[in-house]
């Protein structure tokens, strides 16, 4: 929808086909990001569960992925994570 | 089609049937309960093939109408007071996704003091929620309204969620002669619903969902666009009304006997029928008074209002609610539209009737006599009962 200019081009219902997450990216608020430290992770998905927007996603080999497009920098991960594998880093 | 006595929540039910309803939802609440009880007695008998959908709240009442209205059903519910403020949250959601569902209320005091009576706080306060207001003063004209409302909401030019209130009581449980058109006629009136912008089960899109600064204003902007729109189109749908039906109810604020009037009491709902029969007495007696039922709350109709400023010098405005503010709701609003103009007229608000206290003909006399006289206060609670001094001869 972001290609919209003006109003009387928009649909008069808010109705629309593509998903939000392909186009809006939510993330820029974030202040910290997290970095996973894959040698410490022992792949138990606690990170993908408590991610409360569904901004971790797990690759093939099973390990997490942080979609940064996405991600808030909220650090419930880091928290949950139980083997301690995920650092905070304060965004440049 | 013989008159058929039916009290006004029945007028609501015989509308929704009339109007082929495919999705009703509602929790019972006094005094709107035998609307939806009724409609219930019409499903179960077959006479109505419709889906009712029993809820535990009325907070999923108003999610089954949205939910159904977003998969292009014609849907209805009804509610009242504490019911009404249950689903506040949720009307947002139905103007914004622009879902023409229909619903009647039983306008109902809110509580505390717990009050089971007439009062129109509870409407009132969804004066902001995107939602068309219709208030009624008689069961012929909930009927009407209520068959006319579905097809003002469905509009293309609209679509927007309407209400039709009526008085608790005095119209909700009192039987009136009702003209219930015949099938054959809402059929004529009120074509088969084709909804547009719905989602359609296998096809993945989303409705209402996230949007950003980028364009959130763009789409209340179409809402109250539409907004404008919506008078014009009540207008042809009225006089489509009356050429199937024989029957309009005057537009948006029909006035009575205000050609030479040097004072107007603006009044909601049932206190008109009493106010009528004071302009005739005070008539009788010389007195050059006259009446408007605002019979349109939302969208206020600002081009009658102003015309009434333009030829009245005195307007009084009854507030049968009382929502917070140093003044009545309709006063403000009335108080609003009137503003502009370059000859204001003298303005006063009177305030009555809360809690399903009578508004009784000597009250809106005093009103008449407030209006007449230019009385000091802006703001005045008539009816209100107040330590009078007694005194006593010799």
């Amino acid at each position: 929808m972001t290609s919209y200019e003006a109003q009387e081009d928009l649909p008069e219902v808010c109705i629309a086909t593509e998903s939000s997450e392909d186009v809006y990216k939510t993330a820029s608020w974030r202040t910290q990001r997290p970095v996973i430290r894959l040698e410490a992770c022992t792949k138990c998905n606690v990170c993908w569960k408590f991610c409360p927007d569904v901004a971790i996603e797990l690759n093939a080999d099973g390990y997490p992925v942080v979609r940064l497009d996405y991600c808030k920098g909220c650090g419930i991960c880091a928290e949950e994570c139980k083997p301690r594998a995920i650092d905070m880093v304060k965004e440049g | 089609m013989p008159l058929q006595v039916i009290s006004g929540n029945y007028a609501q039910a015989y509308a929704a049937k009339l109007a082929r309803v495919q999705v009703i939802s509602a929790y019972p609440i006094t005094p709107q309960t035998t609307i939806v009880e009724k409609l219930a007695d019409f499903v179960a008998s077959g006479e109505l093939p419709a889906e009712y959908i029993k809820v535990e709240s009325e907070h999923s009442a108003m999610q089954v109408c949205i939910s159904a209205a977003s998969l292009g059903a014609r849907t209805y519910t009804a509610s009242s007071s504490q019911g009404l403020l249950l689903m506040h949250e949720l009307l947002h959601w139905a103007s914004g996704i622009r879902a023409p569902i229909v619903m009647g209320v039983a306008n109902r005091a809110i509580a505390p003091p717990l009050s089971i009576w007439t009062d129109h706080s509870d409407t009132i306060a969804q004066r902001d929620t995107g939602w068309i207001q219709y208030y009624a003063e008689s069961n012929q004209e909930v009927l009407d309204t209520a068959l006319m409302a579905f097809r003002l909401a469905e509009h293309d030019d609209v679509r927007l969620p309407a209400m039709i209130t009526e008085d608790a009581f005095y119209l909700s449980h009192t039987v009136e002669p009702v003209d219930v058109p015949s099938q054959e006629q809402a059929d004529a009136f009120l074509p088969p619903y084709k909804a547009r912008d719905i989602l359609r089960p296998g096809e993945a899109a989303r409705l209402g969902s996230y949007i950003g600064p980028d364009l959130y204003m763009e789409f209340r902007y179409k809402v109250a666009r539409a907004m404008t729109r919506v008078p014009g189109v009540m207008a042809a749908v009225e006089e489509e009304y009356e050429r199937i039906t024989g029957r309009n109810h005057g537009g948006p604020l029909p006035t009575y006997r205000a050609d030479d009037a040097d004072a107007v009491l603006i009044t909601m709902g049932t206190a008109t029928t009493t106010a009528r029969s004071v302009v005739d007495a005070l008539r009788a007696r010389g007195e050059k008074v006259a009446l408007a039922k605002l019979r349109v709350f939302r969208p206020l109709p600002m081009h009658e209002l102003r015309e009434l400023a333009r030829t009245v010098d005195r307007i009084g405005v009854l507030d049968r609610s009382y929502t917070g503010g140093l003044v009545g709701a309709a006063y403000s609003e009335v108080a609003g539209a009137m503003f502009p103009a370059r000859e204001r007229p003298l303005l006063r608000n009177f305030i009555a009737g809360l809690g399903g206290r009578d508004i009784t003909p000597p009250m809106v006399e005093t009103m008449y006599r407030r209006l007449l006289d230019g009385s000091d206060s802006e703001v005045e609670w008539i009816g209100l009962k107040e330590r009078k001094e007694v005194t006593v001869d010799g």
